[in-house]
Formats: structure tokens, C-alpha cells, sequence
């Protein structure tokens, strides 16, 4: 017990000392009779919780004018669902919270450990199992009526705790358009269809009925059998994990639970008999089978011009050079007309590109855009790539982390570059960033230190400048990095 | 046929796909509506089977004619199975007659494949079209996703499906062409792009929605796609991945496609099973175990690596112990983590704490914003308190100084630990 908590069971503590509160013993009714018992500054103690169906409320005790104390929205979503529990001693125990909160224990809830506060979630659990299940179990039969065209749908349930007003609402929203009636023990709730889109419409709630007040059957339940009787696996009999989400006492109002007796004595020889069975290959029973994406993939690339972009680009989506191909989802090859006079080489796809399968569409391609318009060139006249075609990354719950190439994974990917090289045969090649640049020359390059002026390569000159993902993470999308990166562009162009 | 009798086979073929979740999706119900259905965030199990699975949509395939060879599926084209095809009024009129009786939460529609992808796709299209269009139908709809499908389809698919699914069947690339050589990893990840890129769309149209108006657009006026997200599967057992390379896989394609589930499937048994499979089932409890790594990956920060790094033998190595859940197997292995401190270390090292959940970490650190945490509190709360308690200090408790060795905790735990007690699914 906490130690705030104020003395409940004191010596005086007996019936005879308590005043007797009668209540209708619903969320309400208690809520009413405890506002007015605060306000009177009631101890919880002093107070003999009388549940009382026929009870009138007197006058003064109407539910808005006794407004005494506010409590956190979290009490009264637990008392709402508490208040329907079967426990006698909810009542008690709500006022009792109630009492604690409107009395220096504001944080109370908080406490997890409080014997209160474990019983009143503990209660407000239970009740919304209760609800789930009721959700889940009830099962409607449809009866015909006199000047209807649709039948009513009726069902028989059996509730552990009192919820058919609480749960009442979810039926009334997800069956709106039909005519309903739910039938408990102790409750019937009855829902008419909306009438005229009448939004404000209440469903009502009755006496509680008898099992043979709802009708025994009804056609459609053969299929619903054959349903469950098809969907289950013989091969992993969980007996233990059917009964705790679906408890047996629920099982004598749910048609399809009378199979499953059968079912489980019938499971171990199915499986069996599964398993005798095994063979090659043979017969196909639904045609011939089509051809492998692979096989398609390579036909259609055959199909192309010796060559060309279009044929490499189609061998480089088979590619599986490195691993690089496991994690990602596709080769992002190159793109630009194929006699393009300035090739820009990037490092590799980015998340962006890995998606679309094109190169520099995301942040950092969009940056680029920016700089070559800046630059005045522009993008449908430069030949784009990357050093390496496949994103490499690191996953991070639900997104990838970029993650550097490895020395291997360049000199695997290179062959590609390559041949775009050759085929589309730039007067000038600008290496953005490191990776680009030491794959394009061979070579370790310092970009910071060799950016903005050519380093031959055979006949073609490579500019390095800094990879615009640099610009993204160093916040200089603007200014003068920004700045710097369209000068050694433009130089590049001139 | 009758109806019925293609009932019963075309719910047998489609119960080797585990997924029958129904949350997540967008709140709406009937009210106003002509139609029946709901859906409020959480889904809803109507039915367990006795294999303990959760029935809450009716998940059939449209028809169990396939021209794809794979060879652990029951409806490969040389199974020797009895075929048949729904027509779309059939699926519809089921769906319908079952969801008024409050039978299932909606319709898991999947297919064989006939004629071609897209051929088989549109036909899919259909019976949701139908649903939503000519029933004015609420409740849930996941639409199983033909690999290679056109991009039109896929955005009708999305419009009307709540959730869209592909499944990757296998764990690696190589595994996949060699019993389903009709698919391929890089045509499944591409529609798995595809379908992120279309979401990403939607949510960023529906973001500068908001900022223009300064309010949260209604869906409907939006157009959705698929707000239930896209999930997969993957078969364990029927080839020789370790958990670790199926962890992986999973952490990739949860980084990649942004899914909000990747099921696992036990290889198990099914009629006139190709000679390229495994002879015995998969253990469930492997499955299992796989399920609660997924679990630490998710909500409790755990990388693929760290759950699969225990196993030093050769048999053992990338696989996850089955004795033990992965969480008790990790601290088991990184004593030196430990003792945590309740009442003074972060949220991320008390997530690590065998025996306590994401729930009571929640109300740990809610008590301490008031008081200090004691062992009692632990109990009232229901906390694994007995497999916590060698790894935590709190006032009250601290954990001997002969402290057990992890070998006697590991005996402690290993027979004990039934398989349900640690993770709630």
C-alpha cells in the first residue's frame, strides 16, 4: 500500500456506522449518487454501496449540477468499463478511487503497484475481454418477418459480466442498415436499421430472454461449418492456444465449435497420410507453366540492339556481382541520351532510387537539380550514374540507413561503369563525391583538396566536386557551399 | 460445383497463408451507409481453428488452378488436388451472408495464378469493386498481390483493399528459384516497391492537404490506398535458411517496404507433397521463436544480429535456441548488461529486461515519476517478476552476490518456459 493512502479501515469501520446508498447499479446511477456523496465530503469508509434497479434519484442529485471535482479521463474510461463488471464490490472500490483522487492522490492511476489501482485494471480488463468476446462470439440467425423483405438477425449470447448496454454501440455502427435483436440472460438489445438516415437513432434495450427465444439454426451455417472445417491445418494442433482466445463456455452457442472434437480425433491420420505421400514431378493439371522472369527478363534484353544502353542496362538488372543485389530492390542503372558530352557519376542509389528505379530522384538528385539549373545546364542532356547500381544500407526499424560501398563492391560494380563510359563516351565525366571519383581514376582522391579542376583520363577529363548528399548533411543546401558546388559544375561545363 | 463444395476447397487452399489480421485500418462503419461493416482499429478473432489460429476474415482463394510450379504449395500445377473457381457473385454473396451472421471481420482474397498475372489480378479487383462499390461493404478487405501485376491494377487494388500482401515464400533469392522458379525475389520486392511508393504518395498528398486547410482531410475525400498497409510471408523449414538469414531478410524488407507484418509459416505437410520438400514438419516452436525475435526487432530495439549471434557450434550457429526465448537467451549472454536499475536507467535498457514487456516498462516508468519502485509493485502489476528478477534492482531487491551463473539460470528457465508465457500475440 502506498504510503499517501488514508486509513479506509479504520476501527469504526463496521455496517452499523455506514450511511446506506441506494443507486441504480449502472455507470451513471453511480455516478450520480457518488458526485452527490463527494460533494457532502462522504469518506469511502462511511459508505454502504446498495445497488437498487427501481432506484429515483432525488431531485437534487442530477447528474450535472452535483459537478464537484474533475478526475482524469483515464478514471472514468476505467470506472465506465469497471462499473459493468460482475464483482459486488466495484461500487466500493470506484468511490474509493474517486475519493483518493479529490484528495492529494492525483497521480494515483499512475501507480500500477496500488492494490486499487491493480484491481479497478484489473476489473476494467476483464469487462473489455467480456466486450471482445462478445464482438467476436455472437452469432446472428436470420429469421424472416411478416412485411419485411430482409430477414432480422438474431443471436443468443451469454455474457460473463453485465456489457450488453456498453457493448451495444459496436453492433449498432457495424450492422446499422439491418434489423437485429442480441439476447442475454439478463439483457436484450434491438436495433430496427436507421430508419431515415437517422443518425440520433437508439437501439433498445429489453428484459433478458431464454436460450429457445432465439431461433435454433439457420441455412447459412452449413457453409460457415465447411468454412472452419477447411481453414484448419491438421499438421499443428494447438489445443491449448484454441482454448485460451476462444474459452469453452462460449463453444455451446457457436455452431462450428461442435466440429471440433472431430476435428482434432481426425488430425493425426490426415497428416499421416500427407506425409506417406510423396512424388516427382509429373503431370501438369493447369496448363503449361509460363516462363521464369529471369528467362523473360533475359529474352527482352536480347531483343535490344547489340550495344546499346538499353541491352546493358537489361544485363545489369540480373546483375549479382556482389550482395549487394540480395537486400536491395533493383539495379539502378543510368540514364541520359547516349551521346551525351558530360557524364555525372554519383556514389549509389539512395532509398529513393532503390524504389523508383531511376538515379538521383530523391533528396540529394533533387539538390543536384537545383545546382545544374543554377549551373545552367540542363538534366535531359547529362548522362547520370553511379559507381555502384545497387543501394547498399542498413535497416533501421522502417528505414534504411545509407551505408558506405566497400572497396569490393566498387571494383564489382566498375565493369558496369565501363561500359556506359565506352558506349556513351563523354568529353567530360564530373565525379561527385569520393566513391565516384577513386572508381572512375583508380586511385585515392581527396575530393576537398581536388575539386574544381580536371584530372585527365586517357582522352576525357573527370572534375570531382563534392557528392550533393554531403551538401544535405552538412546543411548546405544553400549558401556558400551550395555556391561553390555550381562553380565547379560550371567550370566542369565550360 | 455447388457453391458449398467449392467452398471447401478453396478454403483448404488458402489456409497455408498465416496472416488473418484485421486492425489497423481506417475507423468508418455502416451509419449513413446502405451497406453492412465496420471497422474500429482493432481487429477481431470470430473464431479460433484447433491448430490456434485466429479466424477473423474469410480467406479463400478466387480459384486454386495455378500454371506456377512452387513446390511446397498445395495448388502447384502438378498437385493432383481438386480445382475449382468462384465466380465474383459467389465470393461477394459469401462474404456478405457470412459478415450479417457477425462470422468474419471481411475477406482475404488470394488466387492461383491463371493465365497471367494481370489477367488473374483484375479478376481480384473485381470481387473488392464489387464489395464496395455495388454492396456499399465496410468491413475489411486484404487483397493478395500477383507479383509482376500492372501498376493501374495495383492502384485499384489499393483503393478498395484495406491491406494489400505479397508474400516473398522464402527467406534468400537462391531458395526461391529453386522451388518457385516461376517467381523471383527481384519481381516480388518491385511490386513490394510499388506498393510503398504509392502510400508514401497518398500520406504526403494527405500531408499538404492538412497544411493548406489546417484540417485532417477525411479519407474518403482523399482516396486511400490501402491504409491497412502490406505484410508478406515466408516458409521456414521447407529449405536450409537459418533464423539468422531469415531475421535479416525480415529486417530488410521491414526497412524497405515499410511492412507492418512479416508472417512466418512453419513448413508442414500437405497432400501430394512434391519429393523436394523436407519429409517432416517444422517445429512450431522454431516459429515460434522467430515470431518473438520479429517481436524484439519491432518494440524492443533489438538488431537482427544481436538475437541470432548466440549459437558458437557449428549445428547451433545463426540458429535461435528453441529451450529459451530469444530475449532470456540474449541477456543470458550479455551478463555484463546487467543488473538494470528500475529506478534509474533508461526505457531502452529496461526493455531489455527478460520477463518484462513494453506494457509493464510503461507503468515502471510511470511509478517512478512518483515514488520509488518496489518488488511489490512488480507483483501487483502481474510483471514476469520470476524471470526478471536475477537481471533488475529495485527497491527491495537486489540480485545476490553469488549470483547464479547463467548455465543454472538457463537450466531454470529451459524447461519452464512454456511457449506462451513470454510474448503476447
Amino acid at each position: 500500500m502506498s504510503g499517501h493512502q488514508p486509513s479506509l479501515f479504520g476501527d469504526a469501520d463496521t455496517a452499523a456506522d455506514q450511511a446506506v446508498v441506494h443507486f441504480v447499479p449502472d455507470f451513471a446511477g453511480w455516478q450520480r449518487a457518488a458526485r452527490a456523496h463527494l460533494t457532502a465530503d462522504v469518506a469511502p469508509q462511511a459508505i454502504w454501496w446498495q445497488p437498487d434497479p427501481d432506484h429515483v434519484a432525488p431531485a437534487g442529485q442530477s447528474a450535472r449540477a452535483a459537478r464537484s471535482a474533475t478526475v482524469p479521463k483515464r478514471f472514468i474510461e476505467l470506472a465506465r468499463a469497471a462499473a459493468c463488471h460482475s464483482a459486488e464490490d466495484r461500487w466500493a472500490l470506484l468511490y474509493r478511487l474517486l475519493w483518493r483522487l479529490t484528495h492529494g492522490e492525483r497521480h494515483l492511476l499512475a501507480l500500477a503497484g496500488d492494490a486499487d489501482v491493480a484491481r479497478i485494471t484489473r476489473y476494467a480488463k476483464n469487462v473489455r475481454r467480456d466486450v471482445h468476446k462478445m464482438k467476436a462470439f455472437v452469432r446472428f440467425r436470420a429469421v424472416d418477418e411478416p412485411g419485411f423483405t430482409e430477414p432480422r438477425y438474431v443471436a443468443w449470447f451469454e455474457p460473463t459480466h453485465h456489457i450488453v448496454e456498453y457493448a451495444a454501440g459496436f453492433f449498432v455502427r457495424r450492422f446499422s442498415n439491418m434489423r437485429w435483436s442480441i439476447l442475454t440472460p439478463e439483457r436484450s438489445v434491438h436495433w430496427n436499421g436507421q430508419g431515415h438516415a437517422d443518425s440520433a437513432a437508439k437501439p433498445w434495450f429489453g428484459p433478458g430472454a431464454a436460450k429457445h427465444d432465439a431461433p435454433d439454426g439457420d441455412d447459412l451455417e452449413a457453409a460457415w461449418q465447411t468454412y472452419y472445417a477447411s481453414i484448419f491445418n491438421p499438421a499443428r494442433v494447438k489445443w491449448n492456444a484454441m482454448r485460451s482466445e476462444m474459452p469453452v463456455k462460449y463453444w455451446k452457442n457457436m455452431p462450428e465449435a461442435q466440429l471440433i472434437p472431430g476435428l482434432v480425433q481426425a488430425a493425426d491420420r490426415r497428416v499421416a497420410d500427407m506425409e506417406a505421400v510423396q512424388k516427382d514431378v509429373d503431370a501438369l493439371h493447369c496448363g503449361p507453366r509460363p516462363a521464369t522472369p529471369e528467362a523473360t527478363t533475359r529474352a527482352e534484353t536480347r531483343a535490344r540492339p547489340a550495344f546499346s544502353l538499353e541491352r546493358l542496362a537489361g544485363e545489369a538488372a540480373l546483375c549479382r556481382a556482389c550482395g549487394l543485389c540480395g537486400p536491395a530492390t533493383q539495379t539502378v542503372f543510368g540514364e541520359g541520351p547516349a551521346n551525351a558530352r558530360i557524364m555525372i557519376v554519383g556514389e549509389q542509389p539512395g532509398d529513393a532510387e532503390d524504389l523508383a528505379g531511376r538515379p538521383f530522384v530523391g533528396p540529394a538528385g533533387q539538390l543536384l537539380d537545383r545546382a545544374l539549373a543554377a549551373a545552367g545546364i540542363k538534366r535531359g542532356e547529362v548522362y547520370l550514374t553511379n559507381a555502384v547500381k545497387h543501394f547498399k544500407f542498413t535497416p533501421a526499424g522502417k528505414k534504411r540507413l545509407h551505408a558506405k560501398p566497400d572497396y569490393h563492391e566498387v571494383a564489382a560494380c566498375r565493369p558496369w561503369l565501363e561500359h556506359e563510359l565506352a558506349l556513351v563516351d563523354p568529353e567530360r565525366v564530373i565525379a561527385l563525391g569520393a566513391t565516384a571519383a577513386e572508381s572512375l581514376l583508380q586511385r585515392r582522391v581527396a575530393v576537398t583538396r581536388e575539386r574544381g579542376r580536371p584530372i585527365a583520363l586517357g582522352e576525357r577529363e573527370v572534375w570531382p566536386t563534392v557528392h550533393p548528399s554531403y551538401l544535405l548533411r552538412s546543411n548546405a543546401e544553400t549558401g556558400p557551399g551550395f555556391e561553390r558546388f555550381v562553380a565547379d559544375l560550371r567550370a566542369a561545363m565550360a | 460445383m455447388k457453391t458449398i463444395d467449392k467452398l471447401a476447397i478453396l478454403a483448404d487452399a488458402a489456409k497455408y497463408d498465416a496472416s488473418c489480421s484485421s486492425s489497423g485500418t481506417a475507423s468508418r462503419n455502416s451509419m449513413g451507409g446502405k451497406g453492412v461493416g465496420s471497422s474500429e482499429g482493432s481487429g477481431i478473432c470470430h473464431a479460433y481453428a484447433p491448430d490456434g489460429r485466429c479466424i477473423s476474415l474469410l480467406k479463400i482463394l478466387l480459384t486454386n488452378f495455378c500454371i506456377y510450379e512452387c513446390s511446397y504449395c498445395i495448388n502447384r500445377n502438378s498437385s493432383n488436388v481438386s480445382r475449382a473457381r468462384f465466380s465474383t457473385k459467389e465470393v461477394v454473396d459469401l462474404t456478405l451472408d457470412f459478415y450479417k451472421r457477425n462470422y468474419i471481420e471481411g475477406l482475404f482474397l488470394s488466387s492461383g495464378v491463371i493465365q497471367t498475372p494481370d489477367y488473374t489480378m483484375a479478376q481480384l479487383v473485381e470481387v473488392a469493386r464489387s464489395l464496395r462499390e455495388d454492396h456499399d461493404f465496410r468491413g475489411y478487405i486484404h487483397l493478395k498481390t500477383i507479383p509482376d501485376a500492372d501498376g493501374e491494377l495495383l492502384a485499384a487494388a489499393g483503393r478498395y483493399a484495406d491491406r494489400l500482401s505479397i508474400n516473398v515464400e522464402l527467406p534468400t533469392r537462391a531458395a526461391l528459384s529453386d522451388l518457385a522458379p516461376e517467381k523471383d525475389h527481384r519481381t516480388i520486392k518491385l511490386s513490394m516497391a510499388r506498393i510503398r511508393a504509392r502510400s508514401d504518395e497518398h500520406a504526403e498528398a494527405r500531408k499538404s492537404a492538412k497544411k493548406i486547410t489546417n484540417q485532417r482531410p477525411k479519407s474518403r475525400d482523399m482516396g486511400r490506398f490501402a491504409p491497412a498497409g502490406q505484410s508478406t510471408q515466408m516458409i521456414i523449414g521447407a529449405e536450409p535458411s537459418t533464423d539468422a538469414d531469415i531475421l535479416d531478410t525480415t529486417a530488410d524488407l521491414y526497412a524497405s517496404y515499410r511492412l507492418k507484418r512479416v508472417y512466418f509459416s512453419a513448413f508442414s505437410p500437405i497432400p501430394d507433397a512434391s519429393t523436394k520438400l523436407p519429409a517432416q514438419r517444422t517445429s512450431l516452436m522454431r516459429e515460434h521463436r522467430l515470431y518473438q525475435s520479429d517481436w524484439l526487432m519491432r518494440f524492443y530495439g533489438y538488431g537482427p544480429r544481436e538475437i541470432t549471434a548466440g549459437g558458437d557450434d557449428t549445428n547451433s550457429a545463426g540458429m535461435l535456441d528453441l529451450d529459451i526465448d530469444p530475449k532470456l537467451a540474449w541477456a543470458l549472454r550479455n551478463r555484463s548488461y546487467f543488473p538494470v536499475n528500475l529506478n534509474r536507467d533508461d526505457r531502452e535498457r529496461l526493455l531489455r529486461v527478460p520477463g518484462l514487456g513494453v506494457k509493464s516498462v510503461n507503468r515502471i516508468l510511470n511509478i517512478r515519476r512518483w515514488q520509488n519502485l518496489r518488488l511489490e509493485d512488480l507483483v501487483a502489476m502481474k510483471a514476469g517478476i520470476k524471470k526478471a528478477m536475477p537481471f533488475i534492482i529495485c527497491a527491495g531487491h537486489h540480485p545476490g552476490l553469488g549470483e547464479a551463473s547463467s548455465h543454472t539460470l538457463r537450466q531454470r528457465f529451459a524447461p519452464a518456459v512454456s511457449s506462451q508465457q513470454t510474448f503476447d500475440f
